[in-house]
């Protein structure tokens, strides 16, 4: 398209030149009279020119001033007749014009010289060596800096001669006259362009402004989009000064130019914020942490494995968020405001516990004085506001953990969204190869490490797609794969079935534990449903991974495949975790019954105690650690959350060190003393595992959001994690694994991730949730203590903080007769929006359908096109071949003709050779020869020829003949 | 190069802005990286618009082109004589058109044009053939450029000639998801280079890019500015070479 374009701007110009061209001619006629009388001045008065200049300038406008408007627009009439090639009226005008040159033309020479020397001669006469000047002047600035010139008739004159110098060619087109008056003429102007400036804008005519209007208005677009264009910067630069010259001289003639400061402001003000956007853009980017590092992996290992930790990145951004805010609203106000360490029995640790809080095996625990810190639910006060910010402890509480979930929903649905939109338009599959490419090098790479890494992965993803295309074409034994599928599916079943038993087996037996009581029993049965939990998530997906090789599937669907299977597994393993969890906090809550009732018995019996010694002591000083205390399960949940997360992370870790670390290091060393090639044998180097570690991740998200509600520091803990797993995770991909044997695009897995993400949130949030809602928060520790529900918080800022007003609609709104009908149109709207984008979808599909239907026909008529635009000029070839043949027949035949009745003609036929000094054209001679011999008995062949002539046997042996006849 | 003036005029500057995607300080370090290219061949003062153009050999090796496996293409094809001699407008140019402000249109115009290695204005089997082996280093074997070369004629020919013409060519490029998300981007790179040169303001460090030279011989240190965290610093990435595919080996 850029010769479109070109000659689109090309026309643009040329409106403006016909415009120009137009103003041109007849100020330049002006130009002549004005010669003209200057020049009878001249000649007559020369003295006085000085001082009467200004005086005869004015008497010039005088003089002509009235029907100088006439005599234009007359000119003007003609002159578009003469375009029109009106021949009277441009003999007319041509006379007209010749006389005014013939008049003029051989003053002006003398003139000129006169001027020279006059000058030279009398220095006296300024005026006249000012013009001189800026003749001179202008001629120098020609090419360079042209601005210096502040004054504005100057700038014109300036403009205006340029212009002239780019249109002569349509001038002299126009003004048919001989090119020694047009030099004459070009003087003529120029002199008189410095002397004075005619050209009033008022005098244009309403139509001419409008034309005057456009024209500036598309140099104006030309500049703005100049740089847009695919010309080298020679011609830009020399159209951008052209234009702008243009623009600068009829915009301040149209009025526009008033305006120039406030619009050189807006351009001034765009552009910076164009540079402000592309910087921030730029901040941007620099801001993505771990790009190179992924870019390294995906170079490596494609883009399935860079997936996982573009997903991982992702996740640390969330957590990074859900940090902050747990950390900066909940966290630190109460470490900096609330109250101290030891002041209350819920912020000490208790009596009993005294000895061991210090302990490692405690704090690894989360016991201790971990236990008692702000790192979990118990250690918050129920104060209603704290410190000298009268911050709201309690309220804060509960948005933050109400606003963490609810920022996770949005996050995730947004990106799930714009993913969704991304391979709606991107899904497009029809230039795979080409797009491949074209598209695949990454111009900012300028690392030649990188470069390789690019070199590699570009090949890694063209034998993806050889690989994907080859897939599609192939097909097999369905039946067989069909059973094995089934058999396959059987055994992940089984698999799911026996691991679920075995944890509920587990479960049971633990509480059977708890309710005997934890201390009389080892190690492994107190932490039996935490291994064996880990150990199935071990050991499952590896079974599982072995049961798909049955199943033949691309690697794609097989991933997602096991995605699937393996987060039936995790979802099992978590769901029985929370039963148990739910089972404990009934036992604590029972057990909470008992302490409240033996704390009312023991503070009567202190206080009955004292009474009976003392009766006016009440103030009795008891430590906080030895008052006894409920057993805070909303600290015991968070504590299994925080254990749990650890727990995972290190079997992560040490998976990970053991799995890939050890193994490759095994693997490459004793590869040199064993019996079998290790390396490419059995052992070999371990592939990275995506759809385990991506859903490692996923679960370990859905933990954090469950338990970040009862312990605060989870999002601390998850982020620290994360950020440690990148950096070990990165370095073992790197060092220890090898890339898979068939690498593939995860082009639609990254909205799957966010499926099961989303999934996993959802199911996180319903227990957390349940338990917000409908369990009655412990009575003596958490910043609920006392409320009969976690919620009621709301209701109390709502009475204590805001106008009454306020809560009174408050209590309307949550009325259900209010609430009910909401809910309903918000269904209804649901539904709607879901059915019209439904419908859209499908009309998308169809029109995609449709265009790529449309491409295939216009391929087809085009090759047919092509194919038949190919045979006939093949066919056209061969009959011009023919033809050429024939030709050559003819001539040969007719001269073997002419060759037997050599006798007779031959005088006649040498004349004409003579003539033309080659053979004469075949019809030519014909006629010649009809014409000159007598329609004896071979008239037959002059039929013949035209018709076929081809005469085969006849010609031959005459051929040789030929060259004979013309040498004669 | 604190003295805008002696460089270029405010006209010239302001034509170049309006020319390009560039602002006056990017001008001018361009300036200044074309200098510094031949110092002894570019002057200085460009006021006049001297004429003078540097060979393939000198611009190729700049940071921002020298992995680009079509190096040699694009300066090509910016240069008036197609030989690969740029004088400062047209590397001016060849920069605008690669930075990341340049439209999709004008990017594809310039894509095709380097593509087509025989400049034939069409993208024949051939020119195809010279891509794909450029970007994949020769790694593929010859059966499977065919395939590949074959496929993407197929798929973005809409005439059935066998070759690409411009008009296909921008058809299938101005559909491709990621074109101008990552392809033909000077992007953090170039500005990174040029934010460098700008910051260092001794002359002999602005000679040449402060951090993509290569280690001195002497071992000493390259200087690595905070800016350039994606590279990593000459030392390690020896380092790195030397350990990072220890285990890889099969």
């Amino acid at each position: 398209m850029p010769r479109d374009s070109l000659i689109t701007s090309e026309d643009d110009i040329d409106v403006g030149l016909d415009l120009a061209g137009e103003d041109e001619v007849f100020s330049s006629n002006e130009g002549h009279e004005r010669e003209r009388h200057r020049g009878k001045r001249r000649d007559g008065d020369g003295e006085k020119k000085k001082r009467k200049k200004r005086r005869r300038k004015g008497a010039h406008r005088a003089e002509e001033g009235e029907d100088e408007v006439q005599t234009r627009h007359e000119r003007r009439e003609r002159e578009k007749r003469r375009r029109a090639k009106n021949d009277q009226e441009a003999k007319g005008r041509e006379r007209d014009e010749e006389e005014r040159v013939q008049t003029t033309s051989g003053k002006v020479a003398k003139t000129k010289k006169n001027i020279r020397n006059e000058n030279t001669r009398r220095r006296v006469e300024e005026e006249e060596v000012e013009v001189e000047e800026r003749l001179e002047k202008r001629k120098k600035k020609h090419g360079s800096a042209k601005k210096e010139e502040k004054k504005e008739d100057e700038g014109k004159q300036m403009v205006k001669e340029k212009e002239r110098e780019v249109k002569k060619k349509k001038h002299k087109k126009v003004v048919e006259t001989s090119s020694e008056q047009e030099t004459s003429e070009e003087e003529d102007d120029k002199e008189e362009d410095s002397k004075d400036e005619e050209m009033r804008p008022e005098c244009l005519t309403p139509e001419e402004l409008e034309k005057l209007k456009e024209a500036v208005d598309e140099r104006k677009k030309l500049i703005q989009s100049l740089r847009g264009k695919p010309w080298p910067m020679k011609k830009k630069l020399v159209t951008l000064r052209e234009s702008q010259e243009f623009v600068e001289k009829y915009e301040g003639a149209l009025g526009k130019g008033k305006g120039r400061k406030l619009y050189a402001y807006k351009v001034m003000m765009t552009k910076k914020w164009m540079k402000f956007q592309r910087d921030f853009e730029n901040f941007k980017t620099a801001c993505i942490p771990w790009e190179m590092k992924i870019k390294e992996i995906e170079s490596h290992f494609g883009s399935s494995v860079a997936s996982y930790f573009i997903f991982l990145r992702w996740m640390y951004g969330i957590n990074m968020i859900l940090f902050g805010l747990t950390f900066g609203l909940v966290m630190v106000p109460e470490a900096l405001m609330g109250r101290p360490y030891g002041s209350m029995p819920r912020k000490t640790v208790p009596r009993s516990e005294e000895t061991s809080a210090m302990d490692f095996a405690v704090l690894w625990d989360f016991g201790g004085y971990a236990q008692y810190s702000v790192l979990f639910y118990g250690f918050y006060n129920n104060q209603r506001a704290i410190g000298w910010l009268k911050f709201r402890m309690p309220l804060s509480y509960f948005l933050v953990g109400v606003g963490t979930v609810a920022y996770s929903y949005m996050v995730v649905i947004r990106t799930m969204a714009r993913n969704a939109n991304e391979s709606g338009v991107g899904d497009d599959n029809s230039f795979n190869f080409s797009w491949k490419m074209f598209t695949s090098w990454d111009y900012l790479i300028g690392n030649p490490e990188t470069a390789d890494n690019k070199f590699a992965s570009i090949t890694t993803s063209f034998k993806e797609a050889i690989l994907e295309e080859q897939e599609s074409h192939k097909d097999d034994n369905i039946h067989l794969t069909r059973f094995l599928r089934v058999l396959a599916n059987f055994l992940v079943l089984c698999c799911l079935a026996g691991s679920g038993y075995l944890i509920y087996f587990v479960v049971r037996r633990s509480q059977k534990f708890a309710l005997d009581g934890l201390e009389n029993h080892t190690w492994w049965e107190r932490n039996e449903v935490n291994m064996v939990m880990s150990l199935l998530g071990m050991f499952c997906p590896m079974l599982f991974d072995v049961i798909s090789t049955l199943e033949n599937y691309h690697p794609r669907v097989a991933l997602q495949w096991q995605l699937g299977r393996i987060f039936a597994l995790f979802l099992g393993n978590l769901y029985t975790f929370i039963i148990a969890l739910m089972d404990e906090i009934n036992l604590k809550r029972e057990e909470e019954k008992i302490v409240k009732f033996n704390i009312t018995t023991w503070e009567a019996s202190l206080y009955n105690g004292t009474i009976s010694e003392n009766s006016t002591a009440p103030s009795i000083t008891i430590n906080p650690a030895d008052v006894p205390r409920g057993p805070c399960w909303e600290t015991m949940v968070g504590q299994e959350f925080v254990r749990l997360i650890i727990s995972d992370t290190m079997t992560t870790y040490i998976t990970l060190l053991i799995g890939d670390f050890l193994r490759a290091v095994l693997v490459r060393f004793l590869n040199y003393c064993w019996c079998w090639d290790l390396e490419a044998g059995f052992p070999s180097y371990s592939e990275f595992d995506v759809s385990g570690n991506v859903l490692g991740l996923i679960f370990n998200q859905g933990m954090i959001w469950m338990g970040a509600f009862y312990a605060p520091c989870l999002p601390a803990l998850n982020v620290l994690r994360l950020h440690v797993s990148m950096y070990l995770q990165c370095w073992a991909v790197m060092c220890c694994n090898v890339p898979q044997e068939r690498v593939f695009k995860a082009s639609g897995s990254n909205n799957f991730y966010m499926a099961m993400l989303l999934v996993i949130l959802f199911l996180s949030t319903l227990p957390a949730i349940y338990t917000i809602v409908t369990i009655p928060p412990s009575f003596d520790c958490g910043p609920f203590s006392g409320k009969n529900r976690m919620f009621d918080v709301i209701h109390e800022t709502l009475e204590s903080d805001f106008p009454a007003w306020f809560s009174k609609v408050f209590s309307y709104a949550s009325n259900p007769g209010l609430v009910l009908p909401f809910i309903l149109l918000m269904v209804l709207a649901i539904y709607y929006l879901q059915s019209t984008s439904k419908s859209y979808r499908q009309a998308n599909v169809e029109l995609k359908k449709k265009l790529q239907t449309q491409n295939e026909e216009n391929k087809k008529k085009n090759k047919r096109a092509a194919l038949k635009a190919q045979m006939d000029l093949e066919e056209a070839r061969k009959a011009a071949s023919q033809a050429a043949e024939e030709q050559k027949n003819n001539n040969a035949s007719l001269q073997g003709q002419e060759a037997d009745e050599e006798e007779n003609y031959v005088s006649s036929h040498r004349l004409y050779h003579g003539k033309n000094g080659r053979n004469p054209p075949p019809m030519n001679g014909d006629r010649q020869l009809l014409a000159s011999r007598a329609p004896g008995p071979r008239t037959y062949h002059h039929g013949n020829h035209g018709a076929s002539g081809y005469l085969p046997g006849f010609s031959e042996p005459r051929m040789c003949r030929v060259p004979s006849l013309q040498r004669h | 190069m604190g003295n805008k003036q002696t460089i270029f005029t405010d006209e010239q500057l302001d034509a170049y802005q309006d020319c390009t995607f560039f602002t006056r300080k990017e001008i001018l370090r361009l300036h200044g990286r074309y200098h510094e290219l031949a110092p002894h061949l570019v002057p200085m003062d460009y006021t006049n618009e001297p004429d003078c153009k540097l060979p393939l050999a000198l611009i190729v090796n700049m940071p921002e082109l020298k992995e680009n496996p079509f190096r040699n293409r694009i300066v090509e094809s910016f240069s008036e004589d197609g030989m690969g001699n740029l004088s400062f407008n047209e590397f001016v140019d060849m920069f605008s058109v690669l930075s990341e402000m340049a439209p999709r249109e004008l990017k594809a115009i310039y894509a095709f044009k380097i593509y087509d290695f025989n400049v034939d204005n069409y993208l024949c089997k051939e020119d195809l053939e010279k891509t794909l082996n450029k970007l994949t280093k020769e790694e593929l074997t010859p059966e499977e450029v065919q395939l590949v070369c074959e496929k993407a004629i197929e798929e973005a020919d809409l005439d059935g000639d066998n070759k690409l013409s411009f008009a296909d060519f921008e058809n299938m490029i101005t559909r491709a998801p990621d074109f101008l998300r990552v392809v033909f981007h000077q992007r953090e790179e170039l500005f990174w280079h040029l934010l460098q040169d700008c910051c260092s303001i001794t002359p002999p460090a602005a000679s040449y890019c402060s951090y993509c030279r290569t280690a001195p011989p002497s071992g000493d240190p390259a200087p690595t500015h905070p800016l350039s965290l994606p590279h990593t610093p000459p030392s390690l990435r020896q380092q790195k070479k030397t350990t990072s595919p220890m285990l890889q080996l099969r």
